[in-house]
């Protein structure tokens, strides 16, 4: 299997706190990783190191290796906003921008690429189809992003994110402000985009792990306790931490 | 039971020093609007906003070129110091954010908000008037815009803290650049506030006196020119009502009417277009 990103002995720190200590994991190339663990084990700072989010704030920093097709993206010399474009994120809470349904996309869209109107048109039909809300919205494009759901936001952000064309998607707990059917629509969505992306969701929700990845990595306190094909976590663990976190004994 | 009927007395009380202490706030402004509108308001005619002020000793006249030397130096006061606050504001919540200096620069622009405006109007006199060897609508401009940029900084700079991070890391990871970040997504969100900042910021110098008593003097005739003294309606009611001249006096009042009026509208609007924004 071709590797897309891989994490080499990654540490990460917040001040002097070390957050994730020495951290090895494969990404590969359209299959979706999941990663579980209780609160504060690293795995939503392990997902913000892959797009470098915590570029933005100060006395954060990374150490290791972070190969993407074979180039370090810690390097101080790569360009963050390429970078992002080409790995995309979805996060926790809906956050569509206070513009329309249209703009949310459009505007991204303006930035990398100079279209026509009906090409943009076609860009932003594209995407609002490939997050399963076109139907919702077709009528209203007009309207603020605001005024959606939360569920129909959420998909507003992920057709947002898939209109630049990334090819990596990270999802920060992408449904744990959602109900379950618009949980469900979520997943459905990850299942269909893995075919174009490579997909690393971090989830509180250890069914939805099952349902949708191909592989698990457990965390535990900043360090990765067990990485293997979902089947395997699930069934099979070799850690006995994993056990314990799967069947609910604690976290 | 004791002390629940003694909690009740303190809560009692507590809430009625409250209602004492907020009618009494209240009860000055209601006192010196109705003085203004019982004796500004019979005189409040159409010639007030055509006619020129008046010599001594003659009737009628107006308060057009007051009324013209305060919105020209207002608008332009604003037009210099609402862009420099707002990119000052931009600076402390968005870029210099995390910076040492930060604090240190909104520490000092809380002290020039506080800064006593004729302090403004001094400091203006002594770098501008005094090399140009004379009372200028200009140098009451830039003594309104000083006085102007602490306000907008001040409401820039809360108003863009207040638009949540996850936005901007929405927008960072789409690999939007900053300055977008910014532009299309922060200051979107903060529209509404920072226009309020504005408003209120032209309402803070609609009726300033002080700061213009040494940069734009006065003046008793028609002047448009940005080099000459000009007149503006808080100078000419300071200058009217210490006169002798009933019809002076009249219009000093009916003067001070329209600055509050003014002024109210402008807060009321500031508040309008706030309030909106919460409910959104």
């Amino acid at each position: 299997m071709n590797e897309k990103i891989s994490i080499r002995d990654l540490k990460f720190y917040y001040g002097n706190a070390l957050a994730l200590k020495g951290i090895n994991i494969p990404l590969y190339a359209n299959k979706v990783t999941a990663f579980i663990g209780p609160s504060g084990c690293g795995k939503s700072t392990l997902l913000r190191v892959l797009n470098r989010m915590y570029d933005l704030y100060p006395n954060q920093h990374a150490e290791g290796e972070v190969l993407f097709d074979g180039r370090n993206i810690l390097d101080p010399g790569v360009d963050l906003n390429l970078l992002r474009a080409r790995i995309g994120m979805v996060f926790q809470k809906p956050t569509p921008f206070p513009m329309t349904i249209y703009d949310n996309i459009a505007f991204g869209l303006k930035l990398y690429e100079s279209l026509s109107k009906s090409e943009l048109d076609g860009r932003v039909e594209h995407a609002l189809k490939r997050a399963a809300l076109w139907n919702e919205v077709k009528d209203k494009l007009n309207a603020n992003g605001l005024s959606l759901s939360g569920g129909q936001q959420q998909r507003l952000c992920i057709a947002r994110t898939v209109a630049i064309k990334p090819e990596v998607i990270l999802f920060d707990e992408p449904c744990s402000a959602l109900d379950p059917i618009s949980t469900a629509k979520i997943e459905e969505l990850i299942d269909e985009l893995k075919h174009d992306y490579t997909i690393a969701i971090v989830t509180h929700n250890m069914q939805q792990a099952a349902r949708v990845s191909e592989h698990t990595a457990f965390m535990y306190l900043g360090e990765l306790v067990e990485f293997d094909e979902t089947s395997k976590i699930f069934t099979a663990p070799r850690d006995s931490r994993t056990q314990d976190y799967i069947t609910g004994r604690f976290g | 039971m004791s002390l629940y009927a003694s909690r009740r007395r303190s809560n009692l009380t507590a809430m009625a020093l409250c209602l004492l202490a907020t009618t009494i706030g209240i009860v000055w402004l209601f006192l010196i609007l109705f003085s203004l509108l019982l004796n500004g308001l019979p005189h409040l005619t159409f010639e007030v906003f055509t006619e020129m002020t008046p010599p001594p000793g003659e009737t009628g006249g107006g308060l057009l070129n007051p009324i013209f030397g305060t919105l020209m130096m207002t608008v332009l006061g604003v037009g210099i110091g609402a862009p420099i606050g707002i990119l000052a504001g931009t600076y402390l919540a968005e870029y210099g954010r995390y910076s040492k200096t930060t604090p240190t620069i909104r520490f000092i622009n809380d002290i020039l908000l506080s800064a006593p405006s004729i302090i403004i109007g001094l400091f203006i006199y002594g770098i501008v008037v005094v090399p140009m060897k004379n009372f200028s609508a200009l140098a009451g401009s830039l003594a309104l815009a000083v006085i102007v940029i602490p306000v907008v900084v001040r409401t820039t700079e809360d108003m863009l803290l207040l638009v949540p991070n996850t936005l901007r890391e929405a927008a960072s990871a789409m690999g939007l650049p900053r300055s977008h970040v910014v532009w299309h997504v922060a200051y979107r969100a903060a529209r509404t506030g920072i226009l309020t900042g504005v408003l209120l910021g032209v309402a803070r110098i609609a009726g300033e006196t002080a700061p213009l008593l040494f940069t734009a003097f006065s003046n008793n005739f028609w002047s448009a020119s940005l080099m000459k003294p000009i007149a503006s309606l808080p100078t000419t009611i300071n200058s009217f009502i210490n006169t002798p001249d009933a019809n002076m006096k009249q219009l000093a009042w009916t003067g001070a009417l329209i600055v509050t009026l003014a002024v109210l509208a402008l807060n009321i609007v500031a508040r309008i277009l706030g309030g909106t924004k919460k409910q959104s």
